[in-house]
């Protein structure tokens, strides 16, 4: 796609005298990076393609693109400037919303028939005029802050840019269809597969072409050529890929843990979907089963009330958020709610997103490689993606975190999460199964089809390297989505929706592949889908993974009421196709039949892995010998980048739209109290909701993966316990959902390129492990989950892995939301109690990075310098602990309750103090007894919270405690923590200098 | 326009806005009866004001705010024209002719400021105040104190309630000096951010964007308009509130009305019946 000199454009200002506060912003950002621009104007300018007299767009510009008050407007005329200059603008093809609504405005004034005909033609772009001439390589590093040479044209120099370009398209007939020849052995397989990006293995191409060699009499005899087309490999390519089958999950591992070896068949049968079917089992004997679908629709469903169900999906977006932080955590906001919409029949409504990020440390040193961006550059391009997507989407962001280490400088992880309210009942009967039947017709709406986001599927089933092509990444449109999605809503309440899924992974090719296997089969006219320009081949348009598209399944008798409803609701919706029984997958473009194949081979002939794990565990160093000023070491650890406020980050979320937000992630007087899990309503007509938390703990996976995965479960459980909600109990109608989200390196062995994949299986299978024994042990099942099998990220002859990582994301009814208990102290006099055992559990712990890491580790650094035990969950303990803590909930004795996590016991405490303002007088003694004193202090052992209970409680709490609650103190009106043991006092600081320390700038 | 019975308000959806359910709910919880219809439905006539009291033009990004906060709804108001060839503002000049009252929150604030509505000196429909991106650059949602002003002491009396803005633009910036004066002494600032003592603030962080005279929220002069940038709509029960954990501790955690944003929209109610 070229580029021309645009016809016309139009360039908007901020009007002399008033504050241009995005110029104020280039500045200051331009600052950072040691640039001086003197005074920076932004100009946002609109490339109107339309050639011809400007008299019509210079009469309606003004009227539909700018402010009155605040800007002005020049059409073909930008402002007099001596200094330099940057022009950003989407590349051709990339998704550019401003464009596309400066368009639709100008209609209104502008009666120019071409605005309206369905192709781009105004595009926008930014100018940054900087007052002071910046030399070359100056403008060249604050163009590459500005923009991102994958989705942005990146223009610069000094004065005014000579001309405003726009994109030309231009058609191509389509290319010849071919057939591939996999007559080739082994290795000639693999070339093909890795030049054109399949990223099949050689088994997997040596079964199809096995099956095409079966079919071939049949296959000619259906007009199609003996061999696989270009179509039809590239359909098997995104079907098999690892993001859409999840092959090693399914393989057979060959698992020496050890010495001991056994054979696991199917990680996910084995371990997640066996866990959540034994507890399913367990409860559905007596008549309490709450899951409805689990692991086999877009999201995971679970009764809620009378009247809906709750959808809970988690994914996530890593190497796009590598590549182009912004577009891609839009992506992933905006492609996780599409899961939620299309679950069931479709069309459940948002009720809250999380997300937890996981970054190279801000101050990250290292050089970087050809095609890294620095971790700075992608946590911020990260953190506004999310929220664009997540606060244009209308959904509250209730809960997340925020995590740093030196190993996710080359991969970041961006868990998006999305819980739903699913509408039981339709008007064409209830939701939550699917009902395609053969004959329904195939209707995709929403956005249109581009060459953004090709091979999305199979490039996130390999590692990423620095050869990337800048059409795998997409742009999210948040507006374009809130559009489908309320008409999706509606038009389901209204019936007209027989099932439906999203266009994500593998576009097309995908979906209707996925909803074919209800009625049995499905054609597809590939001509008739709309396309956002010219020029896209048709493989191209099966593939697209363009944004903002659902595919539905529409009974015949419905189309028309439904192709009404989306013209009224300014979405475009387009019949392309129609399901049927034939057994096959029919892909047409004209006359041509690009692909024709069996459904059922498509979905069940991919080859099971055999894959090779071992593990052994490791004995525990000991602990390291470090002095300790307790309180030098409590404010190193506030400030420390894994524990300081997330407040800079969360105050750009919108978590209350919705007017349901009743815990939110920070409370208190002064808003500064972070929370455990969030709570929200679920409507206004009652008082029931949801608790939602995550757990994550990285950091203690180098030493034990089994531990790990464990203590990530345990810190998602008691992080509901402690906001209120009650463990499943036989007899108490439980509603828990889980949602597991493994990230790993790749952990297929390969002698050259992964010599140590075998442990790193070996872990996996080990993590695996530990979910089941606790999902089964506290009956909390997961409900839908998601594996990312290759984040390793390749350049230079350097490979960047991430540390194996498993996200735990949990959900659970409460009855009635007001009776939620916050983190933080209220009131002067309360008592305060540890509950929960501590350990003599330091490894892995913050404290431990702190003291034995290099500098580096105060920002999350290599774990490689850890020493002692990595805190255990013992289930029986933890079980027992938290049915106190559910009993005390009950009578209403806590006032406040926050759990253990990272930093301790002391880090938990001064968050307690800073949240409130309260002060406390702290005697740990007691906890000594049983663990060493940084153990006591900063150690993380699970299962444990911090609470606070009313004077006239503490006889009944204690009563019910025992030895599972140690009185620790009282809080105190004084604004001072005072940490002592017996008479030895530890530390004395006051809140401000806490809350100082704390509020450390994140970034 | 006083009502017999409850009031009926006209609640718009769709089209990027996305606080229509609590914005419902609160109308609802207030006495008065609403009614959420597609924005689209508005205006191309499909659905008409006639039988309502009340239209409410709740938070959101409609039209994605790509052009500027509200600028393409404000558009569509100023510039559109209904199906059968009505402009979009004769009938809101209609419908406030015959009293209807509207009412807009954050995206709706920005939409009446850019279509005119608010505060419409001399009722000719021309923009003269702004809503500016924040001083600090970016969106923010946090709560913010606010007290009643202008001709919100009639309706509401002296009142200081808490209550969350979550924006990216809402500096309220006047057209002119001339504007400002005309809107202070006429009493259209009906609402002003505060500080812990009560006075309007003028810098951050009690002043959330850099609003110039403190000014949260503004009236049109006929008193029939009103905007404001914080949410009412998603402090309708006490637990929404922050710090509604010590607040309850305290025995301060009633659910009465004067207590949350419910107050706000019980006061609308209350005009429109003819009460106090």
């Amino acid at each position: 796609m070229a580029l021309h000199p645009s016809a016309h454009f139009v360039a908007v200002f901020v009007r002399p005298g008033q504050r241009d506060v995005a110029g104020e912003r280039v500045r200051a950002e331009a600052g950072h990076l040691g640039l001086h621009t003197g005074n920076v104007r932004v100009g946002r300018i609109y490339a109107v393609d339309l050639p011809g007299s400007a008299a019509g767009l210079t009469r309606a510009a003004p009227l539909v693109l700018a402010d009155a008050v605040l800007e002005t407007v020049a059409v073909d005329a930008l402002p007099a400037h001596s200094g330099a200059f940057v022009l950003t603008a989407r590349l051709p093809g990339v998704t550019d919303d401003e464009g596309r609504t400066a368009q639709w405005a100008l209609q209104l004034a502008w009666d120019d028939r071409r605005l309206g005909d369905g192709q781009q033609r105004v595009f926008a772009q930014r100018l940054v005029l900087c007052e002071r001439p910046l030399a070359d390589d100056e403008l060249r590093q604050l163009a590459a802050a500005l923009g991102n040479p994958l989705v942005d044209r990146l223009a610069w120099g000094r004065g005014a840019p000579e001309a405003i370009l726009a994109p030309a398209f231009v058609d191509q007939a389509p290319a010849p269809q071919q057939t591939v020849d996999l007559n080739r052995d082994d290795a000639g397989l693999v070339t093909l597969s890795k030049q054109r990006t399949w990223h099949l293995d050689a088994a997997e191409l040596r079964a199809i072409r096995d099956h095409f060699t079966l079919v071939a009499a049949d296959r000619v005899g259906r007009g199609m050529p003996a061999a696989p087309t270009d179509c039809e490999i590239e359909v098997f390519a995104q079907t098999w890929s690892e993001h859409c089958k999840h092959k090693e999950f399914n393989a057979t591992i060959t698992f020496r843990h050890n010495g001991q070896v056994r054979t696991v068949r199917s990680l996910f049968k084995t371990f997640i979907r066996g866990a959540t079917e034994t507890i399913r089992a367990k409860y559905a004997a007596i008549g309490q089963d709450w899951m409805v679908t689990v692991f086999s629709d877009n999201a995971g469903l679970v009764e809620l009330d009378a009247d809906h169900y709750f959808a809970l999906k988690v994914e996530t977006h890593n190497s796009p958020s590598a590549l182009d932080p912004v577009g891609g955590a839009m992506t992933g906001v905006l492609g996780n709610n599409r899961d939620a919409f299309g679950t069931g029949k479709g069309g459940a409504r948002l009720l809250f997103n999380t997300d937890v990020l996981c970054f190279g440390t801000p101050d990250y040193a290292k050089p970087l490689l050809r095609g890294q961006l620095h971790p700075l550059r992608v946590a911020r391009g990260v953190v506004d993606g999310v929220e664009q997507a997540g606060n244009k989407s209308g959904v509250p962001t209730v809960n997340g975190a925020v995590l740093f280490d030196d190993r996710f400088a080359g991969k970041p992880l961006v868990y998006c999460g999305t819980g739903a309210l699913l509408p039981k009942r339709y008007a064409n009967g209830r939701s939550e199964h699917k009902d395609i039947r053969p004959g329904d017709r195939i209707v995709v709406i929403g956005g249109r089809v581009g060459r953004d986001g090709i091979h999305g599927a199979t490039f996130s089933s390999g590692a990423l390297d620095d050869q990337v092509s800048g059409s795998v990444v997409q742009i999210g449109s948040p507006f374009v989505q809130k559009l489908a999605s309320d008409l999706l809503t509606e038009a389901c309440l209204a019936g007209l929706v027989a099932g439906c899924t999203d266009n994500g992974a593998g576009g097309l090719s995908s979906s209707v592949g996925e909803l074919a296997q209800g009625p049995g089969g499905a054609w597809l006219q590939l001509d008739r889908v709309p396309l956002k320009y010219a020029g896209l081949q048709p493989w191209e348009i099966l593939l697209s993974e363009s944004q903002e598209r659902m595919t539905l399944a529409v009974r015949p008798a419905d189309v028309p009421a439904l192709l009404a409803l989306a013209a009224r609701r300014s979405v475009e919706a387009t019949d392309i196709g129609a399901f049927d029984d034939s057994g096959r997958l029919v892909v047409r473009h004209g006359a041509t039949t690009l692909a024709d194949l069996d459904l059922g081979f498509l979905h069940e002939g991919v080859p099971t892995r055999h894959m090779e794990a071992v593990w052994d565990d490791r004995p525990a160093l000991p602990n390291p010998a470090i002095s300790l000023d307790t309180g030098a070491m409590l404010l190193r650890l506030l400030a420390s980048a894994n524990i300081c406020s997330r407040e800079a980050v969360v105050r750009l979320f919108d978590h209350e739209v919705k007017g349901k937000t009743v815990v939110k992630p920070l409370m208190g007087p002064t808003g500064l109290a972070p929370q455990d899990a969030a709570v929200v309503r679920a409507g206004f007509d009652g008082w029931h909701g949801l608790a939602v938390a995550s757990g994550i703990c990285p950091k203690f996976g180098d030493l034990d993966p089994y531990a790990m995965a464990a203590g990530a479960f345990d810190e998602a459980v008691r992080s509901l316990v402690s906001v209120g909600a009650r463990l499943p109990v036989p007899g108490e109608a439980p509603s828990w959902s889980g949602c597991d989200n493994f990230c790993v390196p790749n952990s297929a062995f390969d002698p050259v390129a992964n010599p140590d994949g075998r442990q790193k299986l070996g872990k996996l299978v080990r993590m695996c492990e530990a979910l089941y024994d606790c999902a089964v042990f506290f009956d909390v099942p997961m409900t839908s989950g998601k594996d990312s099998m290759k984040n390793d990220f390749v350049s230079e002859g350097h490979k960047i892995s991430v540390p194996p990582t498993v996200l735990f994301t949990l959900v659970a009814r409460l009855p009635d939301v007001r009776r939620a208990v916050t983190s933080e102290w209220k009131a002067a006099g309360d008592v305060v109690y540890q509950v929960g055992a501590t350990y003599d559990e330091l490894g892995g712990a913050e404290w431990s990075r702190l003291c034995c890491g290099s500098e580096n580790a105060l920002r999350g650094g290599p774990a490689d310098a850890l020493r002692g035990a990595v805190p255990q969950v013992r289930l029986a303990d933890a079980r027992r602990v938290y049915e106190k803590v559910m009993a005390a909930h009950a009578a209403g004795w806590l006032a406040s309750s926050h759990d253990l996590s990272d930093g301790g016991l002391a880090v938990a405490l001064a968050e307690c103090a800073i949240g409130s303002g309260f002060g406390a007088q702290i005697d740990v003694c007691q906890l000594t007894n049983d663990a060493s004193l940084p153990a006591v202090l900063f150690g993380e052992s699970h299962s444990r919270l911090v609470v606070s209970v009313a004077p006239e409680h503490t006889a009944a709490f204690e009563a019910v405690f025992g030895a599972d609650a140690v009185r620790l103190g009282v809080v105190t009106q004084s604004a001072q923590l005072t940490v002592q043991c017996g008479a030895e006092r530890l530390c004395a600081l006051t809140v401000a200098d806490l809350s100082a320390a704390w509020r450390t700038p994140l970034w | 326009m006083v009502a017999a019975q409850a009031p009926r308000v006209l609640v718009l959806r769709g089209l990027g806005f996305n606080c229509e359910e609590e914005s419902a709910a609160a109308w609802q919880l207030a006495g008065a009866q609403a009614v959420v219809v597609h924005a689209g439905d508005w205006l191309c006539g499909k659905v008409r004001l006639d039988g309502f009291e009340l239209l409410h033009f709740p938070g959101g990004f409609s039209y994605g705010d790509d052009l500027g906060s509200g600028q393409v709804f404000a558009n569509r108001i100023r510039l559109g024209k209904l199906d059968d060839g009505t402009a979009v503002l004769d009938t809101l000049r209609a419908f406030l002719g015959r009293g209807g009252r509207i009412l807009g929150i954050c995206n709706g604030f920005q939409i009446l400021v850019r279509a005119g509505l608010v505060p419409n000196l001399g009722g000719g429909f021309d923009q003269q105040a702004a809503l500016g991106a924040n001083l600090c650059g970016h969106f923010v949602d946090r709560w913010v104190r606010c007290r009643t002003a202008g001709k919100s002491l009639d309706m509401l009396g002296d009142r200081v309630l808490d209550l969350p803005v979550r924006h990216g633009e809402g500096r309220l910036v006047f057209g002119s000096a001339d504007v400002a004066a005309a809107c202070v002494a006429k009493g259209l600032i009906g609402l002003h951010y505060v500080d812990g003592d009560g006075a309007a603030a003028h810098a951050e962080p009690a002043n959330p964007n850099g609003a110039e005279l403190a000014a949260a929220g503004l009236w049109s002069e006929d008193g029939q308009v009103f905007g404001l940038m914080p949410h009412p709509e998603a402090y309708l029960t006490f637990v929404n509130h922050p710090n509604w954990g010590r607040r309850h501790r305290s025995g301060l955690d009633t659910d009465a009305a004067t207590q949350t944003g419910l107050a706000f929209f019980r006061a609308w109610v209350a005009q429109c019946t003819g009460g106090a």
